[in-house]
């Protein structure tokens, strides 16, 4: 089966306070701290979309959208 | 995102601190409550006084914001009074178990149907940082300048011992865990207690030099084991975490609704 | 007719009145002397599908009435004077939330544990200002089995209407003595019930939005509106807010929905008021002996008279004033060092021609204490 692929990261600028929680807990390093102290997805292609940074922010500032998955091949 | 359905966008961003652990609670709770497909009229959420009960002004349910300490008070009417309606309960440590002590042993005890979420972050973060029930010896406070002399207690054996039929365990850090152990203790008949150890870094973590929320966070993941493992035989020192008692016993409006039955002369 | 005939406590009575009024939801906590109320409705409450929660102590049984009223229910707890202090942070709860229930305090000697078997009016302020904060309050009290359950169904209305705890001032005489109640009638007292919104599902519906006559449709907990309740001055929607504008507005509110009705709100009994030249004021057991005295000395011409407030607060000073207008001498009997007497003062022209006959140790005020005071009151010793 094919991993699952990261269609889009959005991060909710208005309501992101900037504690590091996602970035420092991505597995893949997908994330970065910008200079207004918001977190952005710096390599989106890394991302394994494990989902752990949009349900570890406490701020529900992250939205991790999937790839729909591609369809099983028959066989 | 689908748990977004749940809550009450217009008060958001929210008023909790930066890296504040009782909004990854939150965040859990919601998806929890979305796995299970609960509708919104059919969960009440009451909560008490202090950062963490502020969590009930966030989320598009009944919801009843108390008085310190009085959350299971309040959901016991509301439960006894309307059984088929859910009753979620987030707290403080402060708010459970200092003022609200007495109200969580005997909700137990009556393993009345209802989940008690006990958001632990050692302190009393609302008022500005004064030691709690739960803070422990040696730690360091605002009202505990020279070192906290007052012990603990371990909220996991005191549910147990009041007579909760599910004790659960997990961490910020978890939140898989986090949900799922949620979900367990919702959909289950009786009492839940249910304790997330949840940093608080403007407070806890800075009066103990424990870093930031996401050093806390580190130590969450360092210092708990799944409960059972063998890594606490070497190191008692690790807390452990999961699901400590899930047992079926009589359930408080299931049993008053017998009550009402003899009453009635109906019963068999 | 004689199956209507009940011979017992006054305790019972506030019991049956409150199973009257619909009272299907009762929490409390055993204190002397209003565990008698408790007992009654333990008994009786599920035999008509209601319940009855004895909870862990005084607060949590006010924390889980206000609980249940927000699911429909009408909600009612008894306690006595510790009791009465503990609950009185969640009484403010349901002033400020605004939730209809009835609290029943069998009054007991004070403070602290104080007389817990004798009789005592010595709540009467506390009633009033128990609860921290501005606000304004309703309490009702009686002196005979027939009007305790007459004004413990008023208490449900009143709570209804008026969206707000009412507090039932008994005391220990009233509570543990027995007489004759006649019940009425099914429809005989006019029972209010809960005002509910008619706001479909989807509609914004405003909990904390009063109607042109003031009155605030509620929705059940559980029903299709879902809103905020809180502690916390609030919005419309029972959100927190500390807008100076809002606070004010909803101070003000909870006062003026309550003074500006003392007139549909105040309960009373007169006797011999029309020529009285000496009107005793009175309420609860103390009005009792005080009849006794008024009609004994009437027989003999002397022109006393006797109002007997039911409504306690919000303190019904017009009425005393009207009443008042042209007596000689105006007597509070109460039993405590005095309560009401500090109110009547304020109400009327004349504030040194009111004065207090009392009785604090815990007895009955009798009609020859009171017959003492008053002549020594007009001066003809004791
Ligand atoms: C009767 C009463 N006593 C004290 C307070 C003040 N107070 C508000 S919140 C709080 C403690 C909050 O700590 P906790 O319950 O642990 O929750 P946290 O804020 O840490 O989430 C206190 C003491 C109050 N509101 N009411
Ligand atoms: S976890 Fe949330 S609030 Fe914290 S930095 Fe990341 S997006 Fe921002
Ligand atoms: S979904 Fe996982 S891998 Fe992708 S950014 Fe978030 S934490 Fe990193
Ligand atoms: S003070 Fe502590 S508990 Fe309160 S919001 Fe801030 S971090 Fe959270």
């Amino acid at each position: 089966m094919a991993k699952p692929k990261c269609k889009e990261l959005i991060i909710n600028r208005d309501w992101c306070k900037g504690c590091g929680i996602c970035i420092h807990f991505c597995p893949t390093n997908v994330l970065e701290m910008d200079d207004e102290d918001k977190s952005v997805a710096m390599r989106i292609e890394d991302c394994i979309c494990c989902k752990l940074c949009e349900l570890r922010c406490p701020d529900l500032a992250i939205d991790v959208v999937a790839e729909p998955k591609e369809k099983e091949t028959e066989n | 995102m689908e748990d977004k359905n749940y809550i009450r966008e217009r008060f958001f961003p929210h008023i909790w601190c930066p890296g504040c652990g009782h909004g990854i609670v939150l965040n859990n709770l919601l998806r929890a409550i979305e796995q299970l497909k609960l509708k919104k009229n059919e969960i009440v959420m009451t909560s008490g006084i202090g950062c963490s009960s502020r969590i009930s002004g966030y989320v598009d349910f009944h919801t009843l914001h108390t008085i310190h300490g009085r959350a299971l008070a309040f959901a016991t009417g509301v439960k006894l009074s309307r059984p088929e309606l859910k009753l979620i309960v987030p707290m403080g440590d402060g708010d459970a178990l200092a003022i609200g002590g007495n109200h969580f042993i005997h909700a137990a005890r009556r393993n009345i149907d209802i989940t008690a979420i006990i958001m632990n972050n050692r302190i009393y973060g609302m008022t500005g940082g004064q030691f709690s029930p739960l803070s422990g010896y040696g730690t360091r406070a605002t009202t505990a300048p020279y070192t906290n002399i007052d012990h603990d207690f371990d909220v996991v054996e005191l549910a147990k011992a009041a007579g909760a039929s599910f004790v659960a365990r997990t961490t910020t850090y978890h939140v898989k865990e986090m949900a799922d152990i949620l979900k367990q203790a919702i959909l289950h008949k009786g009492f839940s207690a249910v304790e997330v150890m949840s940093q608080c870094p403007t407070y806890f973590g800075r009066k103990n030099r424990l870093g930031d929320a996401v050093d806390m966070m580190e130590h969450y993941k360092n210092s708990t084991v799944r409960v059972g493992s063998k890594k606490i035989e070497k190191n008692p020192d690790l807390i452990e975490r999961g699901v400590f008692v899930e047992k079926e016993s009589p359930e408080y409006c299931s049993e008053y609704d017998k009550i009402i039955q003899k009453a009635m002369g109906t019963s068999a | 007719m004689s199956n209507n005939i009940k011979f017992l406590q006054g305790n019972e009575a506030c019991a049956e009145g409150a199973l009257y009024a619909g009272l299907d939801f009762f929490s409390g906590y055993p204190i002397t002397p209003s565990t008698e109320i408790a007992e009654h409705l333990s008994i009786n409450l599920p035999k008509v599908g209601g319940k009855y929660l004895q909870m862990e102590d005084e607060i949590g049984a006010m924390c889980a009435i206000i609980g249940a009223s927000l699911t429909g229910h009408k909600v009612m707890t008894a306690t006595s004077g510790p009791g009465f202090s503990l609950k009185q942070e969640a009484i403010g709860y349901a002033v400020m939330a605004e939730i209809p229930c009835v609290v029943v305090n069998v009054q007991r000697g004070g403070p602290s544990t104080g007389n817990p078997t004798h009789v005592s009016q010595g709540d009467v302020n506390q009633a009033r200002w128990g609860t921290h904060g501005d606000h304004s309050i309703i309490t009702l009290t009686a002196s005979n089995h027939q009007d305790v359950f007459a004004m413990t169904v008023e208490a449900f209305n009143l709570a209804e209407t008026y969206r707000t705890p009412v507090i039932l001032l008994f005391d220990e005489v009233v509570g543990h003595m027995r007489e004759k109640l006649v019940m009425p009638e099914q429809d005989e007292i006019p029972l209010v019930g809960r005002l509910r919104t008619d706001c479909k599902e989807g509609v914004d519906y405003h909990p904390y939005l009063p109607r042109e006559d003031g009155r605030l449709p509620m929705s059940d907990f559980g029903g299709s509106h879902r809103y905020n309740v809180t502690g916390l001055y609030h919005d419309m929607w029972g959100f927190p807010t500390d807008k100076p504008e809002a606070v004010r507005e909803l101070c003000r509110h909870l006062v003026d929905k309550i003074e500006n009705n003392v007139h549909s709100i105040t309960r009373f009994k007169e006797y011999y008021l029309d020529d009285a030249r000496t009107i005793f004021i009175s309420y609860g057991s103390a009005a009792r002996p005080t009849l006794h005295m008024v009609e004994s000395r009437r027989r003999r011409g002397e022109r006393l008279g006797l109002l007997e407030l039911q409504t306690l607060w919000p303190f019904p000073a017009g009425l005393i004033r009207e009443k008042c207008a042209d007596a000689r001498y105006i007597v509070v009997v109460e039993m405590n060092m005095g309560q009401i007497v500090r109110e009547v003062k304020m109400a009327v022209k004349s504030p040194e021609n009111v004065f207090l006959a009392n009785r604090i140790d815990g007895e009955l005020i009798t009609p020859v204490d009171i017959r003492k005071f008053l002549r020594i009151i007009q001066g003809k010793g004791a």
